[in-house]
């Protein structure tokens, strides 16, 4: 079991309830805006804490409110790539990509820099500052930084959604890469279907 | 034009006293912004109110507040001297405490709202790549708070070194001790034939504060940010 997540987070008044397992690969979670897929994703990396329930990703209990569990955000090992992209302002390409790659302990790192700059198509980036970017050129970068960050597990939410048709091509087969040759479990977060069914093992509508 | 011996003490002792006023209050403004921006506890308007009280208070009943507090029987006054063996009655400290104390409301107020515009999502961001909520502080906050603790630092400079009302009730004006160019300026005026004195020290004043706001403005510029960097 990759993910296993039953959890119950408070929003507003009403409630986001979401239950599902998925057996590992490439996990979306399908449905239209609004219903709470961008919320699950944060519960999960630890940005939010649910109400209740448990969440297990690859045999790690991230949180787990019977047993008093809920691992800080930096502990859980998550690689996060955001819609909006979220680079840091201040700091140039490079430094976006090597920050969580500096913080992580070298043995948990998996990916150096040249050759996510190759995965990506972005060498010619490194010294720009993130405002100078293209979106479908920060969306790169930010794939680039979580992955560098030496992730157990993937979240992804939209990536895809800023880029134009080439690079979105591009970018999946990447992401397929992830998912076939470094087996990196991913929880993927969209609304378009042909996405979904190209990439995904597992389909969870909510 | 040349100052007298006198004048240059002045102003050494002026920009003495709000040097040290300001960058030892830094941290603890800081802190208080940081508080007033991004937690809720009991007795938050109360704090906002205590730092903002030299904004509006007269600042002669400031001084006379700082006189009961830190004065050699009030409860600061003797906390310093018993712990640090630092005393401030009629003394130039008790002149950097006076422009801290009236400096404070204007740092706060600049760091504060510098640290509410920073995207607390970056923040999240940062986290999920491994760093601690400290190292997050250093790297991500810190730094996107720049421009406010520039703006910060000139303000308070600035505010402190015009500081009158509160350094006199508290501290008097000794030469030598605790009279700061205000003060000088002040006194001046009150002997006959001082006008000469009191130009070149109100343009020594006109000086410090252009100065001030020149070097700020570099920093900006220097720290990175894009928008020509007004910090005011």
């Amino acid at each position: 079991m990759s993910f296993e997540i039953d959890i119950e987070i408070a929003r507003g008044a009403t409630y986001i309830t979401n239950d599902f397992n998925s057996s590992g690969g490439l996990t979306a979670l399908f449905g239209p805006s609004g219903v709470g897929k961008t919320t699950t994703l944060d519960a999960v990396a630890g940005l939010l804490k649910p109400k209740r329930g448990r969440i297990v990703v690859a045999g790690s209990v991230l949180f787990d409110s019977a047993a008093g569990v809920n691992l800080a955000p930096e502990a859980r090992a998550c690689g996060y790539v955001f819609q909006d992209g979220r680079l840091f302002p201040h700091r140039t390409v490079r430094d976006n990509l090597l920050f969580g790659w500096h913080v992580r302990p070298r043995d948990q790192r998996w990916m150096g820099l040249d050759e996510a700059l190759k995965f990506l198509g972005i060498g010619h980036l490194l010294q720009r500052m993130p405002r100078t970017l293209s979106g479908g050129e920060a969306q790169r970068v930010a794939i680039g930084r979580a992955l560098l960050s030496g992730p157990r597990f993937l979240l992804m939410d939209e990536p895809l959604s800023s880029l134009d048709q080439a690079r979105r091509e591009e970018i999946m087969v990447v992401i397929e890469r992830i998912r076939d040759e470094l087996r990196l479990p991913i929880l993927y977060v969209s609304h378009d279907r042909a996405e979904v069914e190209r990439l995904a093992d597992q389909v969870v509508s909510i | 034009m040349l100052l007298s011996a006198e004048e240059w003490e002045v102003v050494a002792l002026s920009l003495k006293v709000s040097g040290i006023a300001i960058f030892a209050s830094l941290p603890l403004a800081f802190a208080v912004a940081w508080l007033l921006a991004r937690r809720h506890f009991p007795g938050k308007v109360l704090l906002d109110a205590l730092v903002h009280l030299p904004l509006v208070l007269p600042p002669v009943v400031t001084g006379w507040l700082l006189l009961l507090a830190f004065g050699s029987n009030g409860p600061l006054g003797r906390f310093f001297a018993d712990v640090f063996g630092l005393t401030f009655m009629f003394r130039w400290t008790g002149a950097a405490v006076a422009a801290a104390v009236m400096a404070l409301p204007l740092m706060v107020r600049a760091m504060r709202l510098s640290l509410e515009a920073v995207d607390q999502r970056l923040e999240g961001a940062a986290r999920t790549l491994g760093a601690g909520p400290w190292r997050t502080f250093f790297s991500i906050t810190l730094p996107l708070t720049t421009p406010g603790i520039l703006a910060a630092i000139v303000l308070g400079l600035a505010r402190s070194l015009g500081e009158f009302g509160a350094t006199i009730t508290f501290v008097s004006n000794i030469p030598g001790e605790t009279r700061t160019l205000p003060l000088a300026i002040y006194s001046a005026l009150q002997i006959p034939g001082g006008e000469t004195a009191v130009t070149r020290l109100a343009i020594i004043s006109v000086i410090l504060s252009l100065l001030a706001l020149v070097v700020s403005e570099l920093l900006a510029r220097r720290s990175g940010y894009g928008r020509g960097g007004h910090v005011i």
